[in-house]
Formats: structure tokens, C-alpha cells, sequence
């Protein structure tokens, strides 16, 4: 396969033009529990390979993945560095019990960097078989630091225990030719396609900050390279600003017990079990190995709570024409659709041919990754549209143009609202008509993103930048940009409503990276379930979840086999939200990967550690107090009379139940500013709750006593806070 | 009246869980329902009647992301 853009034609023809600029051979080491215990670093600057040992500090304090992450970028950089500095890191690592293949959700990466959205760290999750291969080549995290001067690949051939930095000119960007090209590449023969994994990102990510990474993993039944995504923050940008064209990992010698853990029966029958009740109960719950997450947008239609024309609304009459019915027809069902061996949950879905209408690749048949629900969300009902097919094609070409789909859909929808409010219009557009449900506009700016021109240039650059530029260059009303722009620092919303959800509020913007939903869904608990009716209550909730959540990030596991399928008699324990049994499996799970005996109380503190060192590392960059935490007006209550109007009768009744005012003989204008004011005043008493409940000023600073209980006091971390405590 | 999630409701003679969650549009499938405290099986959604005064509970449970 080729882009058509070089007159190389074969993948021999395309290795011979690249030139080897470093050389690494390296010791094997066997995984022992879960541990490499060796990191792999690589400078493209000048081209230096080196490896570091794991202490046993580092694997007790920030265990892995996430955790391994944010503590060498901590190491790399100081308050100044830029995302666009040479110093600044992109880090890769799994965790402990990543790469097993007896549970299902156990092959995730994540990955670190500074933001180009927000100037601190993020942290993306991804799937796909980099993760796992890069550890049992002989590497718990791989830091990448430097600016290359031409486009590089860095290939670890983990088979033959060498790492090679090669310029690589002519092979294309964008990852659907990229990732199949190196696949064939570095793969020994046909059937050795499945030991090779690639991470790219793609032309889009080149010109915009929205870049993302994709990690690939071979599908042998499709025979196709499939792509999986380390979306958020930005992270592709980087790759690209660092002239980094590839990774490429090639691990031949997969086994069921390469991480050697302590106790592999235990493994083995904790899998077993949930294989179980996947198979037993996954058609009666959520049926995610029939359509993947797809199924939440007609359950979030119905709750209202589905984004609709840049979060004003929370449901659509069309929304059915972009639901789980519909996908599932284009979806190519079979039972191997997980993105790493072992899960029977087999969310990745992917429609295997699908024939491209707009763009550079246009009339080629392609194999869509996806879509999942928050690209369906974003690009399809936030953006006013409706059309399977444009979901699809706007999927592909983010994925392959290297752009994050939920930041892509976020933006594209506030432009949207701007163009329609004559904020913007077609001449600042340069002809592009951006109103709701055009998608053929969408598609034309995000195609101007991977040729970094026009409007998509501006776009680009995303929510937090276009707000200041619309206010300067066009006159905008800052006011109204900063209630409508949905980012929160920096980075762009997840695809969830959260104007009912006090509670959701707070799990957008009382987070570390961003508004992602994956540290706090709360919105059931809180708004339908009613289980959390005081501000304590919540911030009980958005201690607990968030700490729970940041587990997976540093062992190296999926969320969703958590809760989306759970055990029959799961309603019958204590607290089913928290699904009991399954936390039980994962506390022997790390047990019996790692010989440590933890508690699930245990659990929580392992993650409470590394959250308050990435809340000090946000300081430390400058931001991270109570004023980041703030969110725009529109994801706390109604901005516009239409928004008001739309469900005039649930905020009607709000100001007279909750505020104590008889809205009738009001104008909506004044109704809205009164129950702005409540919710905005509620916001703010959120944040004291949650503060006090994490150990923390009410600046939202860790306290001292904080960083000691958690034992990562140490005098850079205390360095950093010492000037806000009293 | 039945109390469903904190909400009033009009009952209805023979209203099963069934109804109860078809009329609060409740369609997400991982729920748990407590009827006065007392929970009910799935398999028992479309036979367990309601009674006036009752207070349902309908538990949704996490998912997504």
C-alpha cells in the first residue's frame, strides 16, 4: 500500500532508503513478577541509547505505567520546559500485570508528556501490543526525550535483543499506509505480522495540537493491521514535533506466563471466572462483544445526557440513526475483537470495508477502527450529525491523520455553534459553511488540519486558543466564548452531558489532566440514582473513583471489564456501584503477579500516591490550584434562552424547589441568571468537599500531612507546594 | 402514587417493574431494583407487581468510558 505521495512502491524499496543512525545491542533479562525491572531510554537528539534500572522505590511508590511515567517526567524537565522543548518526553509503559493473557483488558499502554493543549501532563491509555511486547523485550517503560533533525524510526527488536534509531524519509505519515508498511517491514514472514507492533501518529497531528498516537497490533483472522488509540492531550504532536515518524517493536516469543508471576494458578482461575460471566451474562447486559461501546448512545439519548450541537442539549431525535442498531450491521461480529490476547470482552469492533467518499484516499476501500461511543458522541451528535457513514469517514481519517476524535468533535462543534451565531463566518472560514450537520465541512477542515491550512490550521490549535483568537481578530465576546468553549485546562471535554450532574461536574473538572471522563463517571449515581445526595456524599465519590480508576493506569489494565459486564449476584454485596468482586479480583491479581499481598484499601493509597504527585507536577507547572479546576458555564447549567427553554420545566422546578424562587413572572433571562448563580455557588462548595476529602488546601493544594502519609514527600515534592500552604 | 429514585409517580392497578421502568424511561439495561428495600430478580421484571405506596428503587449501574 502506498499514499501515492512517494515513488517507492515496495516496502524493500522503502527500507533501502533508510539510514541507520545509532546502533544498541542490549542484554536479555526474564521478567520476574510483572518487573523488567530495566527501563529503555532514547535520545533523538543525538541519537543516545541507555538503559536505567528500576529501584524497588520507584516500583513500591509509582508501580508502573502512568505511575513510571510521570515520575521520569518529572526527572526531565522543570517548570519552563515547553511541550515543544527537546526536553520534554513522551513515555510509554504498561504495568506490572499488563501483557498477562489469562484476564481480560490486560494489554493496555499508557502514555506521558507535556500537553501542547495544557502544558502539563498527560496521560493517554491505549491498547493494541506495543505495551506488553516492550516489556518482554526486556523494558518496563521506554522515555523518549530530544528533537530529531529528520523524520526517525525507533525500532527494538526484541527478538534479537537490538535497538536501532533509522532516518526514515520516504514512507508515508498517516498511520493506515505507516503502521501496514512497517508491519510488513520488520515482520519476519506473514505469520510473524502478529509480533509486530507500530506506534505513529499521522499528517493531521503535524499542524494541530490535537495529535494523538496510534499503537497497532496485527489481526490475523482479517489479516489487516488494526490501530488503537492513545487519543487525548495531544501526545501525537509531540511524536511528530520530535520528527518521529515510528516505533516499531518486533517480540516473537510470547507465552502465557511471560511475566513469570509469582502465582500463575490464581491468575489463571481469576480469569477463568470472568471469562465466565462474560460469556454467561454479557447479551443480557451490556452486549459489549456484539457492538463494542456503541451501545451507550441510545441509552445516553434516552437519559439526556448525550451531547447535541456543542453540549447544549443532551438528546436528538435522530440520535437512532447513529446507534448500536445501525453500527452493528457495518460491524464485522466475530468473537477475536479484543486488542490484546485473552479478552473475551472483545470491545474493539471495526467495519472492514468501508469505501472513502472525501479526501485524499478517496474511493479506496479501508478497514474503519471503531467507531466507539465517544466518537460516535463527538464527531457525529455534538457536531448535529447524523449519518452513519460520515461518523465512519470522519473516524478513519482521524485516525489516520493522527488527530484525537473527542477533541476533534469538541471543537468542531463549538465552531460550529460560533458559525451558526454569526461569531465566525464563511469568509473567516474561508468558504467553509460550518454549520450543525454539515459534514462535509467537518470532514473538509479536518482534511485542511492534515494539509495545515486554512481554518483547520486555527482549529487546530484547539478550543482554549480559538477563543482568544475569535475574541481578537474577529471581536467575539470573550464572556460567552469561555461559557460556550468546552475545554477545561486547555484540554477539550469528553463526550458526556453534565449539566444535571453536580457531581459529573466535578469529575471533568476536579481532574488532574482534564475533562476525561475516565477518572469519574458519577453521572447514574448522582443525578438518576440519587445515591449521592450531599456534597459530602459526592466528594466521597470523587475520591474514591478517581483513585479507583487510576489503578488501571499503573498496572496496565482496560477499565471496562471492570463494570461493564458484572457477576450475577453483584446486587446482592454492599456497594454493587463499586462491583465488589471484581476489586477483589484485581487485588489478587496483583498479588499473584507481583508476590506483593495488597488490600483493596491498599489499592486505593497505590493510586492516591501518584495522583497527588501528578496534582504537585500541575503545580509545579504552573497550574493545578482551585482556579484551574473551574469549568465553562455550559457544563454546569443553561447558557442561552434556548437552552433554558428546551427543558423549561426541570429548571423551573430547580428554582423553586432547590433555589426558593417563584419563577413565574420572570423573564428566562432573568431565571437563567438566578439559577446560574445557585449552580455556579454549589460548584464552588463542591470543591471545598472534595478538597478537604483528598487532604488538600482549599486552593486545592496537596497538604503536607498528605504527601507524608503517602509516603512522596520528598524535598522536591514538598519544594513545590511549601509556597501555598500558610 | 409510587416513589421511584426519590420521584413521585402515578401508580397504576397491575403496574409491573416492567412499567415502571418503561414509564421513567429507564432503558439502561444494568440495573438494580429494590422494591421496599427488597431486591428483585431480573426474571422477575414483568410479573412483580407494584404496590400503591411502594418505593422502588432502580440502581444503575456504571458503565462506558
Amino acid at each position: 500500500m502506498s499514499c501515492g505521495k512517494c515513488n517507492k512502491t515496495t516496502v524493500e524499496e522503502l527500507k533501502k532508503t533508510h539510514k541507520l543512525l545509532a546502533e544498541f545491542d542490549y542484554e536479555p533479562v526474564k521478567v520476574e513478577k510483572g518487573y523488567a525491572n530495566r527501563t529503555l531510554y532514547v535520545n533523538v537528539s543525538d541519537n543516545k541509547i541507555e538503559l536505567k534500572p528500576v529501584s524497588e522505590e520507584l516500583k513500591e511508590k509509582f508501580i508502573g505505567g502512568r505511575g513510571f511515567g510521570l515520575w521520569y517526567l518529572w526527572q526531565a524537565v522543570t517548570p519552563e520546559t515547553k511541550w515543544n522543548d527537546p526536553e520534554n518526553e513522551i513515555i510509554i509503559s504498561s504495568g506490572p500485570i499488563g501483557g498477562i493473557t489469562q484476564y481480560p483488558g490486560t494489554g493496555k499502554s499508557y502514555v506521558v508528556s507535556l500537553s501542547p493543549l495544557t502544558n502539563i501532563p498527560i496521560d493517554s491509555n491505549v491498547g493494541g501490543y506495543f505495551g506488553p511486547f516492550l516489556k518482554f523485550s526486556g523494558f518496563d517503560a521506554l522515555e523518549i526525550q530530544g528533537k530529531a533533525e529528520n523524520d526517525v524510526i525507533i525500532f527494538i527488536d526484541g527478538d534479537n535483543h537490538k535497538i536501532t534509531i533509522e532516518e526514515a524519509p520516504e514512507e508515508c505519515v498517516d498511520s493506515h499506509i505507516l503502521a501496514e508498511q512497517l508491519t510488513e517491514m520488520y515482520a519476519d514472514s506473514e505469520e510473524g505480522k502478529k509480533n509486530v507492533s507500530v506506534v505513529s501518529a499521522g499528517s493531521a497531528a503535524e499542524h494541530t495540537r490535537i495529535g494523538m498516537l496510534n499503537f497497532s497490533y496485527y489481526d490475523v483472522r482479517r489479516k489487516k493491521v488494526k490501530l488503537k488509540q492513545a487519543g487525548r492531550g495531544g501526545i501525537g504532536t509531540v511524536f511528530r514535533d520530535k520528527k518521529i515518524k515510528a516505533l516499531v517493536i518486533k517480540f516473537s516469543n510470547l507465552k502465557g506466563d511471560s511475566n513469570n508471576p509469582a502465582d500463575f494458578d490464581t491468575i489463571a482461575k481469576t480469569g477463568i471466572k470472568l471469562h465466565k460471566e462474560i460469556h454467561d451474562f454479557d447479551d443480557l447486559q451490556n452486549s459489549m462483544r456484539k457492538t463494542g461501546t456503541t451501545y451507550l448512545v441510545s441509552i445516553m439519548n434516552d437519559y439526556d445526557l448525550l451531547p447535541t450541537c456543542n453540549f447544549q442539549f443532551g438528546n436528538h431525535p435522530e440520535a437512532h440513526k447513529i446507534s448500536s442498531k445501525v453500527f452493528k450491521n457495518y460491524f464485522n461480529i466475530t468473537k477475536t475483537d479484543g486488542c490484546w490476547y485473552g479478552c473475551t470482552l472483545a470491545c474493539a469492533k471495526s467495519v472492514d470495508v468501508f469505501k472513502l467518499k472525501t479526501g485524499p484516499y478517496k474511493g479506496q476501500k479501508v478497514i474503519v477502527d471503531g467507531p466507539e461511543y465517544e466518537t460516535i458522541a463527538g464527531v457525529g451528535s455534538n457536531c448535529g450529525i447524523f449519518d452513519p457513514e460520515a461518523v465512519l469517514e470522519c473516524n478513519f481519517y482521524c485516525d489516520t491523520y493522527g488527530v484525537d476524535t473527542i477533541s476533534f468533535g469538541t471543537l468542531c462543534a463549538f465552531v460550529m455553534e460560533c458559525y451558526e451565531r454569526g461569531i465566525i463566518n464563511k469568509e473567516t472560514t474561508g468558504g467553509l459553511e460550518l454549520k450543525f450537520g454539515n459534514w462535509k465541512a467537518q470532514l473538509e477542515l479536518l482534511h485542511q488540519m492534515a494539509r495545515g491550512e486554512g481554518f483547520g490550521k486555527i482549529a487546530g490549535q484547539g478550543i482554549k486558543r480559538m477563543k482568544e483568537i475569535f475574541a481578537k481578530d474577529y471581536g467575539a465576546d470573550i464572556n460567552f466564548l469561555n461559557d460556550i468553549g468546552m475545554e477545561a485546562k486547555g484540554l477539550e471535554f469528553a463526550e458526556y452531558m453534565p449539566k444535571e450532574s453536580l457531581a459529573q461536574q466535578g469529575g471533568f473538572g476536579l481532574t488532574n489532566k482534564g475533562p476525561q471522563h475516565d477518572e469519574a463517571w458519577l453521572i447514574f449515581m448522582d443525578m438518576v440514582n440519587k445515591q449521592l445526595p450531599t456534597f459530602e456524599d459526592k466528594a466521597e465519590a470523587l475520591h474514591y473513583f478517581p483513585m479507583f480508576r487510576t489503578w488501571f493506569s499503573l498496572v496496565g489494565l482496560c477499565k471496562l471489564p471492570w463494570n461493564d459486564i458484572v457477576p450475577e449476584d453483584n446486587a446482592e454485596t454492599d456497594e454493587p456501584h463499586k462491583i465488589p468482586e471484581h476489586v477483589q479480583n484485581y487485588v489478587d491479581l496483583f498479588t499473584a503477579v507481583t508476590g506483593k499481598k495488597i488490600t483493596k484499601e491498599d489499592l486505593i493509597l497505590q493510586s492516591e500516591r501518584v495522583y497527588n504527585f501528578q496534582r504537585v507536577f500541575n503545580i509545579r507547572m504552573g497550574k493545578g490550584r482551585r482556579k484551574h479546576d473551574d469549568i465553562p458555564y455550559r457544563a454546569v447549567g443553561p447558557v442561552t434562552v434556548e437552552e433554558y427553554e428546551s427543558r423549561q420545566e426541570r429548571y423551573d422546578k430547580q428554582l423553586k424547589e432547590e433555589v426558593g424562587i417563584n419563577p413565574e413572572g420572570m423573564t428566562t433571562e432573568e431565571k437563567i441568571k438566578v439559577l446560574r448563580e445557585y449552580r455556579e455557588k454549589r460548584y464552588e462548595k463542591l470543591k471545598d468537599a472534595v478538597y478537604k476529602r483528598r487532604g488538600w488546601t482549599m486552593d486545592g493544594v496537596p497538604k503536607l500531612e498528605t504527601l507524608k502519609r503517602l509516603g512522596i514527600d520528598y524535598p522536591e515534592v514538598v519544594e513545590i507546594i511549601k509556597q501555598y500552604l500558610d | 402514587m409510587i416513589e421511584v429514585n426519590g420521584e413521585h409517580i402515578p401508580w397504576k392497578e397491575g403496574m409491573t417493574i416492567q412499567d415502571v421502568l418503561e414509564t421513567c424511561r429507564y432503558t439502561y439495561p444494568m440495573v438494580i431494583i429494590k422494591v421496599n428495600g427488597k431486591i428483585i430478580k431480573r426474571a422477575q421484571y414483568e410479573t412483580y407487581k407494584v404496590k400503591d405506596g411502594d418505593v422502588v428503587q432502580v440502581i444503575h449501574l456504571m458503565s462506558g468510558g
